[in-house]
């Protein structure tokens, strides 16, 4: 594993659902993308652009009907690099937990109701690791405590129902961490939580990421969260990539207009009172096939006829060889520049520390 | 993977540190020594519930009543001692007594005996034909579930050809289906317990299985997968707790109607070939015939079938609760 070839290399994934009716619906379109240890690679859109699909399609949990997968994901594991998406299923179950995590959305939903806290971390360690009985309630306590859950040992007996929204968290990341994973996916992991504890769990993962060297994908719509957290940034539109970039420049020269959309659409603390919010128009079903052209053309408000003559591609831009963009008509920077979201809460948590 | 056991590497040491101290000032008591199982915590909390305490007594009472039924009874069930005092024909029928606590039914017979003996009987055919149609049901339903969530291609066929056999079954009546079996394995008291056993297993199947698919699709059995736990042990540790409720709840709705069944399967000469043997359905069937001249034969062994059935029903119903971790405080 000498190489300097990232964790995981994928290369157009694409998913597509309903096999035999009449069109294939594709929900990822070719994505390309690589997380290497000890960063945060973001995935950014809006519902329905593809995140989360691509998030279970690396994990192997799409169902097993009705569903196209395509593409490479070729991940380092120990035993030399194997391509994920064609593993049969009883190597990914070895897999999921040990190598792969994934921490999912709602916490409350994630944890089974009936089941105590520490028989769910446990069954991980029992699992993987082999471990039972005292020494492996010992380990679940640790790794509560390593979580930042204070009293570990009294929280092992109680029912996820006892616990706040951002304890329940940290146990699913402490359940997520157990067999040190190298890499972890955090599917939304801070929408159900209210916004102080949003901060800390986010603090959390980035300290996970920074002293065990995983590497992580964030999948998120919060451009506060990807601001905050992310090394490198794959915005998602239908299912296909339309920029990707370090953070700095993502934030401070966004190329694509959907990008420019986005970062226009949050809401700001020093706005004028009474000032409109302003949207990114339309919805994301106004769109056209990519085959025809920029799908995002209608929803744009600096389309050519250019922009509807066949699928644009993914070109660098000059001046700066990481940031690639899949627009004909990019938006020139010094238009936008967006200090405001690099100074989210989220941010700052993570400064406060250092 | 490393499977030592990691030193715990406090990610943020210093606020850890202060996140205990600030939990052992508060004096939060680490009580490790308690016991926490599911049943033993749904126990601590019906006992504070007056419908499960009711209904516990009820049940108590009535078990109580059925296992030492030959101490309670004043006389022999079948004795027709008081046959010279009772004409039917004529409407004249004995009511209660210091001799007869329930007066006599249309034979002579001593009713509270026959009412006091019939609860055994009415118990065991319940109770037995309950766990029948409950195990039977639970292990083609849970089996069924566990496919149909988990198994892929092979699983969803095993689904498939269980459910199709439990459509059968459920397509005809209930009765008939216990009339069926009755009538072809012979008339006794095993067959009417079997009968309405197996007559109940659809019903279990259906339930257990539809509770599992939709636990199925819960989150928490996806994050469980993303974990990698085994298939088998996501169905038992998993899906199948959270899909018992129902069940369970059913099981105390089905000993009341087994009870019925049961009665009804020996009013049509399917129970018990020696019908002068108490049984609570037995009895009332035969009160049908003098319910307009003497309805007091039907209510007592009426009111014994209803009170039965509301007591496990409240048990039933409280347990449901109590396992309910959505509901507990």
């Amino acid at each position: 594993m000498g190489t300097n070839a990232p964790l995981l290399a994928v290369e157009e994934l694409s998913v597509a659902f309903g096999g035999r009716g009449p069109a294939p619906v594709k929900a990822v379109d070719g994505v390309s993308f690589s997380l290497e240890e000890g960063k945060v690679t973001g995935l950014v859109g809006e519902s329905g652009c593809g995140k989360s699909v691509t998030s279970l399609a690396l994990m192997g949990l799409l169902p097993d009907r009705g569903v196209e997968v395509g593409g490479r994901a070729l991940m380092q594991l120990p035993k030399g690099p194997e391509d994920l998406l064609v593993l049969p299923q009883r190597r990914m179950r070895d897999l999921r937990g040990s190598q792969l995590a994934m921490i999912f959305q709602d916490p409350l939903s994630s944890l089974n109701p009936v089941v105590p806290i520490g028989r769910q971390v446990t069954e991980i360690l029992k699992r993987h690791r082999g471990m039972r009985g005292e020494p492996a309630r010992k380990e679940a306590a640790d790794l509560l405590h390593r979580v930042g859950i204070p009293d570990p040992t009294r929280r092992l007996s109680e029912y996820p129902h006892q616990l706040s929204g951002g304890m329940r968290q940290r146990a699913l990341i402490a359940m997520a961490v157990a067999c040190r994973p190298r890499l972890m996916i955090a599917d939304e992991p801070t929408t159900a939580l209210d916004v102080t504890i949003q901060a800390q769990i986010l603090e959390l993962l980035r300290d996970l990421v920074t002293e065990e060297g995983t590497a992580m994908l964030m999948i998120t719509h919060d451009l506060g969260v990807v601001a905050g957290l992310c090394d490198d940034i794959n915005v998602l539109y239908a299912g296909r990539a339309v920029e990707h970039a370090p953070r700095a420049p993502l934030f401070t020269e966004p190329t694509h207009p959907y990008t420019v959309g986005l970062l226009g659409s949050i809401p700001r603390l020093n706005a004028p009172r009474g000032e409109p919010l302003t949207p990114v128009r339309g919805s994301v079903n106004d769109d056209i096939a990519w085959t025809d052209g920029c799908a995002f053309a209608p929803r744009c408000d600096h389309y050519t006829m250019d922009c509807l003559q066949g699928p644009p591609s993914l070109v660098e831009r000059d001046s700066d060889p990481g940031h690639v963009h899949r627009c004909v008509n990019p938006i020139g920077h010094a238009e936008v520049v967006d200090r405001a979201v690099l100074d989210s809460p989220a941010v700052v948590g993570e400064e406060e520390d250092r | 993977m490393p499977t030592s056991p990691s030193s715990p590497t406090p990610l943020h040491k210093r606020k850890a540190e202060k996140v205990d101290r600030l939990a052992e000032l508060m004096g939060s008591r680490t009580d490790e020594g308690r016991a926490s199982g599911i049943w033993i915590d749904a126990f601590r909390r019906m006992r504070t519930n007056p419908m499960a305490i009711t209904g516990a007594v009820i049940v108590v009472v009535f078990v109580a009543v059925a296992l030492f039924s030959p101490l309670i009874a004043h006389y022999s069930p079948t004795s027709q001692a008081w046959g010279d005092e009772v004409f039917p024909n004529r409407n004249e029928f004995v009511g209660p007594r210091a001799e007869n606590w329930l007066g006599l039914d249309h034979l002579g017979r001593d009713l509270y005996s026959r009412f006091i003996i019939g609860a055994r009987q009415t118990l065991l055919v319940g109770v037995v034909a309950t766990l029948v149609g409950f195990c039977f049901g639970a292990l083609l339903g849970g089996l069924a579930g566990a496919c149909a969530v988990l198994g892929g291609r092979w699983g969803r066929r095993v689904d498939n050809v269980i459910m199709r056999v439990i459509d059968m079954m459920l397509a005809l009546p209930t009765l008939l289906l216990a009339v069926t079996v009755a009538a072809l394995v012979g008339p006794s008291l095993t067959t009417v317990m079997l009968a309405v056993g197996i007559a109940q297993i659809p019903i279990f199947a259906r339930l257990l299985r539809g509770a599992m698919l939709a636990q199925g699709n819960r989150e928490y059995v996806l994050a469980a997968q993303s974990m990698g736990v085994r298939r088998h042990k996501i169905a038992l540790t998993h899906i199948l707790p959270n899909s018992m409720g129902p069940v369970i709840v059913q099981s105390t709705l089905t000993l009341a109607t087994a009870i019925i069944d049961a009665a009804a399967l020996s009013y049509l000469g399917l129970g018990n070939p020696d019908a002068s043997f108490p049984e609570w359905g037995t009895m009332l069937a035969e009160a049908q015939r003098f319910l307009s001249t003497a309805p007091a034969l039907a209510v007592y062994p009426a009111l014994g079938i209803i009170i039965t059935a509301l007591g496990f029903t409240l048990l039933g119903e409280s347990l449901r609760e109590a396992l309910d971790p959505k509901l507990r405080k």
